[in-house]
C-alpha cells in the first residue's frame, strides 16, 4: 500500500515537471501556431542561468530569481530576431529554423560554460526527506517540484479563464485575423506570449536542475516528451496539456514499477526483464498513437 | 533526346548536366586523385539522396511532414544486417524483403497517422519512429544498441561485387538516377497531380472525387519504400548497422536536406545532400582556416545557417537556378 | 562537388608541400568533443596533449602530428571521420573512442581496409575481445565485462549478500550487470535497465529499491548519467540505509558536479589517480597543474595509447614502413603505463590488475577517488579464449 501511495506520489511529481516544460509549448503552439523545436534549448540555457546566478548569489532561491527574468529577456530577443519571421511560414520553415537554433544553442552553451556539466546544490529547506507515513520517507525536493508544478497550473489556469491576456490568448489560439481584426496589437501580444513561454521553460529547467544534471543537450532529451503532451492534450490547451502530463507521468512511473513484475507471471525471468524495458520505454508512444488515432486533434484540442 | 538537349540551354540543364557527368565518373577521378576518401563520401551522398528524393515526394510533393522517415533507414538496414546475421547473403531476397518491410510499415502507420493534420501528423510520425528506435535498442539477438557488424556484403548471384568501391557506387548511382527519374515521373502523373492538388487544397481534390486519403497513402508508402532501398545501400556501404541510423536527428537532417536542396522539385534532393555534406566536411577546416581552433565550433555557424535557409532561401538551392515550375509554400 | 575537388586539391598540396621536411608520425585521434558527453572528450584530449608535451613533441626523432575528430555520439558519424583519418588524412594510427557502438562501427575501415593499428582508449566490447579480434586492433583499456567482474569479486569477498541491480537499457549497460553477475554469486533481489540515454527521473526505481530492502545497490550509468542518479539516490534518503557500489559512474568527469554526495561511494577501477607509479604521479601532477582539475581513466588511458604508439615508434627508430614489425612492436606494450604492470593478451586487451576506490575529499576539499584495496591482480578477460589468435 504504501509502495502504492510512494509509485503515485512519484507520477505526480514526475507529471508536474513535465508539465511546466510543455506549459510553455503549447501556449507558443497554440496561439502563434510555431512549432518551436528550441524549446528545450530555452530549457537548457534557463538551469544554465540558473546555475550561474546561484553560483553568484549563493542562493538557490534568490539565484532562481534572477534566472527568470534573464529567460524572458532572451526569450523576447529570440523572438524578435527569428521567431517572429517564422510565424506566418508553414510548419517546415519552423522545423528547419529551430533545429538551426538547436544546433546553434548547444555550441554556444559549449562556448560560454564549457563542456563540463553542472550541478546545484539543494537549498538545506528542502535537501532532506519528509515522512508520508511513518518510516516511509518522501524526498522533500520532490514535494517542492509538486507545489511549485501546481501553482503554476493555477497561476496559468486563471491566467487564460481569468484575465484579458488569456482571453486573447484563447481567441488567438482559435481564430487569430479576428484578434487582429479587433485592433489588438498582435506583434507586442505574440512577443509577450513567447517570452513567457521562454520563463516557463527556464523554470522547468532551473527546477529539474538539482534532479537531474545541467548537461549540453539536456533540451533535446526532454524535448519529444513535451511534444508528446502536448499533442495527446491537444495543441494550445494548456488543461489539455496539464491532463496529459499527469497521464504521460503515471504510465512512466508505473510502467517501471510495475511492468517486469507482470510480465514475469507469463514469461520467464530472463525474457521478462530484456522485454519490460522496451515496453515500459515505448508504452507513451503508443499511448500517444492509440489516443491520436481515436482524437486527432487530442484529447482537448480544437476539431478542424 | 531533344528535350533532354533543349534542357541542356537552361542554367538549371547545364548545371544538372555537369554534375550528373562529373558523379558518373566519380570512382575514376577518385582514383586519378587518389582520393578513396572522396569516393566514400560520395557514395554516402548517393546514398542518402535516395532517401531524400523518397522524403521529398512526401514533404515537397505531398506537403506531408514526416519526421520519423530515418526509421525507413532502419528497416532497410536491418533486413540486410539480419539476413547477413543468419548466413544469408542473397540480395535477390535482402533487398525486395527490406524494400517490402520499409513500405508495409510505411502502409501500416500511414493509415493510423493520415488521419491526422499538420503538427499533429509530425508529431505522430515521430513517435512511430520513435517506437521502432527503441526495439531496435532492446534487440539484443542483434547487438541492441552496439549494433550489428555484416560480415558480407549483399550477393547478386556474382553480376557484381558490392565489396569493389567502384562498382558499389555505380551501382548506388544507377539507383540513384532511376530514384530521381521515378519521383519526377510520378510527379507529373495523374497520381502525382492529385497528391501535389491535395497539398494546395484537400477539400476540393475530395470534391472532385478523388480519395485523397488513398493517394496519401500510397506516397507515403512509395516513399518509404525509396527510404528502405536507402537504408540497405547504407547497410552494405557500412557493413554495420545500429539504432542510431534512426535516431530522431537523422530524421530531422533529412527534413533539412530536403529543405535545403527545394522541396518539390527533380533534383532538390540532391543538391540538398551535396550541400549539407559540403558543409559538414568543409565549415570545420574553413573556421580553422579563419582562426585556429574555431572550428570546433562549426555547428555555431551551421546552425544559423539552417535558419536563415529558412527565413530567405525558402525555394532552396535549386531555385538558384532560376524558376522551376511554380511552386507555392506560403501558407494562405 | 566542386568544393569537394578543390578540398582534395588543397589536401593534395598539402600532402606535397612538406617533402622537404621529416615526414612526421601522423596519430588519428576519435573522441566526442560536442554534445553532452564532450566533458570525457575533453579529457582525453588534455591528455593526448600532455603526452605528447612528455614526449617533447617526437616519437622516434620525428615530429608528431594529432588529428582530433568529434564522432557527436553517434556511431556513423564516428565511421565517417574514421574514414577521413585513414583515406584523407593518411594517419599511421587510430586511436580513441570512448562509445562501444562508435568503435563497432568504425575499426573495419582501419584495421581491414586500411590495415592500420587502432589502438581502443575505451570502449571494449567483448565482441572485439572475442571473436571480431583482429591483429590490428590494440586496446589501451579493458573489456566491458571485466570492471564489473573485480567490483562483484570485491562484495563477494567483503560478504555482501544481496543486490540491487542498475544500467542504462542498453548494450554496455547490459554487458556491465552480466559482468557482476559472474563474480557476485549471493541474491540479486531486484534489476533494472533503464531507459538509455533519455531516462530523466529514477523515483520509481528508488521506490522499488526501497521496498526489495537489498545489501547493497550496484550501478553503471557512465557521465551525467551518473551524476543525475546520485543526486535522485542522496535525495531519496536511501544513502543512509544502502551503500552504492558503482562502475564508471563516479570518477573525475562527474565528481566535481557529485561533490559531497558521492562521498564514501565505492568502485571498481583498472587505473586510480594515486597509483604510486613514477609515470603516473608525473602524469597527475602536471594534469592538475595544467587544468586544476584531477584527470579520469578516460585520460588516463589516452595518455597511455599515445605513450604505447611512442614505444614502438622508438623501437623501429621512425620506420614505420614495415606493418608486421610496427604490429609486433606494439604488441611488446614495452612503455610505462600509468596503471604499472601492462602487458598485452593473445587477444591484445592488456592484462592488468583491477583496484577498488572510493569517493573521498583531498586536502585541498576537493572530491576525488583514492586506492582502498587491489581486486584482482593480473586479470585477463573472459573472452580471449573466443579469439583465434593465439
Amino acid at each position: 500500500m504504501e509502495y502504492l501511495i510512494l509509485q503515485t506520489l512519484n507520477g505526480i511529481q514526475l507529471g508536474l515537471l513535465m508539465f511546466l516544460l510543455a506549459a510553455g509549448l503549447t501556449l507558443t503552439f497554440g496561439i502563434m501556431d510555431l512549432v518551436n523545436l528550441a524549446h528545450g534549448s530555452l530549457y537548457m540555457v534557463g538551469a544554465y542561468f540558473a546555475w550561474t546566478f546561484i553560483a553568484w548569489t549563493d542562493s538557490f532561491v534568490l539565484g532562481a530569481l534572477l534566472a527568470l527574468p534573464a529567460a524572458l529577456a532572451l526569450g523576447v530577443a529570440v523572438e524578435m530576431v527569428v521567431m517572429r519571421r517564422l510565424y506566418a511560414r508553414d510548419h517546415l520553415d519552423q522545423v528547419l529554423a529551430t533545429f538551426g537554433l538547436i544546433l546553434f544553442f548547444n555550441e554556444l552553451v559549449r562556448v560560454v560554460w564549457g563542456p563540463a556539466g553542472k550541478s546545484v546544490a539543494l537549498p538545506s529547506f528542502v535537501a532532506g526527506t519528509i515522512d508520508i507515513m511513518p518510516g516511509v520517507p518522501y524526498p522533500a525536493y520532490r514535494f517542492a517540484i509538486i507545489v511549485v508544478g501546481a501553482v503554476v497550473a493555477l497561476l496559468l489556469a486563471w491566467l487564460v479563464t481569468r484575465t484579458r491576456m488569456g482571453m486573447l490568448i484563447r481567441a488567438g489560439a482559435s481564430n487569430r485575423r479576428m484578434v487582429g481584426a479587433l485592433g489588438v496589437d498582435i506583434g507586442l501580444l505574440f512577443t509577450l506570449v513567447f517570452g513567457l513561454g521562454a520563463v516557463f521553460a527556464a523554470l522547468a529547467g532551473l527546477m529539474a536542475a538539482p534532479i537531474l544534471s545541467i548537461k549540453i543537450g539536456m533540451g533535446d532529451d526532454i524535448l519529444i516528451l513535451a511534444f508528446v503532451i502536448i499533442v495527446i492534450g491537444g495543441i494550445g490547451s494548456v488543461k489539455g496539456a496539464f491532463v496529459a502530463a499527469m497521464i504521460v507521468g503515471q504510465i512512466d512511473i508505473f510502467g517501471r514499477a510495475y511492468v517486469p513484475d507482470l510480465l514475469k507471471t507469463f514469461l520467464s525471468a530472463a525474457a521478462a526483464s530484456s522485454a519490460a524495458p522496451a515496453i515500459s520505454q515505448v508504452l507513451i508512444y503508443v499511448v500517444m498513437a492509440a489516443v491520436l488515432v481515436w482524437r486527432p486533434t487530442g484529447l482537448f484540442g480544437q476539431r478542424s | 533526346m531533344r528535350k533532354i538537349l533543349a534542357s541542356l540551354g537552361t542554367p538549371r540543364g547545364l548545371v544538372v548536366a555537369v554534375l550528373l557527368l562529373a558523379m558518373a565518373l566519380l570512382p575514376v577521378i577518385a582514383q586519378v586523385l587518389d582520393q578513396r576518401y572522396l569516393l566514400s563520401v560520395s557514395t554516402r551522398i548517393v546514398i542518402w539522396s535516395i532517401a531524400a528524393a523518397g522524403l521529398n515526394i512526401m514533404l515537397g510533393y505531398g506537403g506531408m511532414v514526416s519526421f520519423g522517415h530515418a526509421v525507413f533507414w532502419g528497416i532497410g538496414g536491418y533486413a540486410v544486417g539480419i539476413f547477413a546475421h543468419h548466413g544469408v547473403h542473397d540480395g535477390w531476397l535482402q533487398w525486395p524483403v527490406g524494400i517490402a518491410a520499409a513500405m508495409a510499415w510505411a502502409t501500416l502507420i500511414g493509415a493510423l497517422s493520415l488521419r491526422t493534420r499538420g503538427v499533429y501528423f509530425i508529431m505522430i510520425t515521430l513517435a512511430f519512429a520513435q517506437l521502432v528506435y527503441y526495439v531496435a535498442v532492446g534487440l539484443e539477438p542483434y547487438g541492441a544498441d552496439d549494433g550489428l557488424n555484416i560480415a558480407g556484403r549483399s550477393q547478386f548471384s556474382g553480376l557484381i561485387d558490392l565489396r569493389d568501391r567502384g562498382q558499389f557506387y555505380w551501382l548506388c548511382f544507377a539507383l540513384m538516377l532511376a530514384t530521381i527519374w521515378f519521383c519526377a515521373r510520378l510527379a507529373n502523373s495523374r497520381f502525382g497531380l492529385v497528391v501535389r492538388g491535395a497539398k494546395s487544397n484537400e477539400t476540393r481534390m475530395a470534391a472532385l472525387g478523388f480519395p485523397v486519403f488513398r493517394y496519401r497513402l500510397v506516397a507515403f508508402a512509395i516513399s518509404g519504400g525509396f527510404g528502405g532501398l536507402s537504408g540497405l545501400l547504407l547497410a552494405n556501404h557500412d557493413a554495420y548497422i545500429s539504432p542510431a541510423m534512426m535516431s530522431w536527428v537523422k530524421s530531422g537532417d533529412l527534413i533539412v536536406i530536403v529543405v535545403l536542396g527545394g522541396m518539390g522539385t527533380v533534383f532538390g534532393p540532391l543538391f540538398g545532400t551535396i550541400a549539407f555534406f559540403v558543409l559538414e566536411e568543409s565549415l570545420k577546416p574553413l573556421m580553422d582556416m579563419a582562426s585556429k581552433g574555431t572550428g570546433e565550433y562549426w555547428q555555431i555557424v551551421f546552425g544559423p545557417l539552417l535558419v536563415l535557409v529558412a527565413l530567405y532561401a525558402r525555394g532552396g538551392l535549386d531555385s538558384l537556378l532560376g524558376r522551376g515550375r511554380a511552386r507555392s509554400r506560403h501558407r494562405g | 562537388m566542386f568544393a569537394r575537388f578543390g578540398a582534395a586539391a588543397v589536401g593534395l598540396s598539402l600532402l606535397a608541400a612538406p617533402v622537404h621536411a621529416q615526414a612526421p608520425i601522423k596519430i588519428g585521434f576519435v573522441s566526442t568533443f560536442s554534445g553532452p558527453q564532450a566533458a570525457i572528450g575533453q579529457d582525453m584530449r588534455r591528455s593526448v596533449e600532455l603526452a605528447l608535451e612528455h614526449l617533447g613533441g617526437k616519437m622516434g626523432g620525428k615530429p608528431v602530428e594529432i588529428v582530433f575528430e568529434d564522432d557527436q555520439f553517434k556511431p556513423d558519424v564516428g565511421k565517417q571521420r574514421t574514414e577521413k583519418l585513414v583515406q584523407q588524412d593518411r594517419v599511421n594510427f587510430v586511436t580513441g573512442y570512448i562509445w562501444s557502438n562508435v568503435l563497432l562501427a568504425s575499426f573495419k575501415s582501419v584495421t581491414d581496409e586500411a590495415d592500420t593499428i587502432l589502438i581502443s582508449a575505451n570502449a571494449g566490447p567483448s565482441q572485439l575481445a572475442g571473436e571480431l579480434c583482429n591483429k590490428n586492433f590494440f586496446s589501451t583499456s579493458w573489456n566491458n565485462d571485466q570492471t564489473p567482474m573485480a567490483m562483484g569479486a570485491y562484495l563477494q569477498a567483503k560478504g555482501v549478500k544481496s543486490l540491487y541491480l542498475m544500467a542504462g537499457n542498453y548494450a554496455a549497460g547490459k554487458d556491465m550487470l552480466a559482468g557482476v553477475k559472474r563474480t557476485f554469486t549471493g541474491q540479486i533481489v531486484g534489476e533494472d535497465l533503464t531507459k538509455w540515454p533519455d531516462q530523466l527521473d529514477f523515483s520509481a526505481e528508488m521506490a522499488k529499491i526501497r521496498a526489495a530492502k537489498p545489501d547493497g545497490i550496484f550501478i553503471f550509468y557512465p557521465g551525467a548519467h551518473g551524476v543525475q542518479f546520485v543526486q535522485q539516490y542522496v535525495q531519496s534518503g536511501l544513502k543512509a540505509t544502502t551503500p552504492l557500489y558503482q562502475v564508471f559512474s563516479v570518477d573525475a568527469i562527474t565528481l566535481p558536479q557529485q561533490k559531497d554526495l558521492a562521498l564514501g561511494t565505492l568502485g571498481a577501477q583498472q587505473w586510480v589517480n594515486d597509483l604510486p607509479v613514477d609515470q603516473n604521479r608525473r602524469y597527475v601532477a602536471d594534469f592538475r597543474k595544467k587544468h586544476g582539475v584531477y584527470p579520469s581513466y578516460y585520460g588516463a588511458q589516452s595518455y597511455d595509447s599515445i605513450m604505447l604508439i611512442a614505444s614502438a615508434v622508438e623501437a623501429l627508430k621512425g620506420d614505420l614502413s614495415n606493418k608486421d614489425a610496427v604490429r609486433a612492436a606494439v604488441k611488446k606494450a614495452d612503455f610505462k603505463s600509468v596503471r604499472g604492470a601492462f602487458s598485452f593478451n593473445t587477444n591484445n586487451f592488456p592484462i592488468q590488475n583491477f583496484y577498488i576506490q572510493e569517493a573521498v575529499k583531498d586536502s585541498d576539499g576537493n572530491a576525488t577517488v583514492k586506492t582502498i584495496a587491489t581486486a584482482v591482480t593480473a586479470a585477463k578477460d573472459p573472452h580471449f579464449a573466443k579469439c583465434p589468435m593465439k
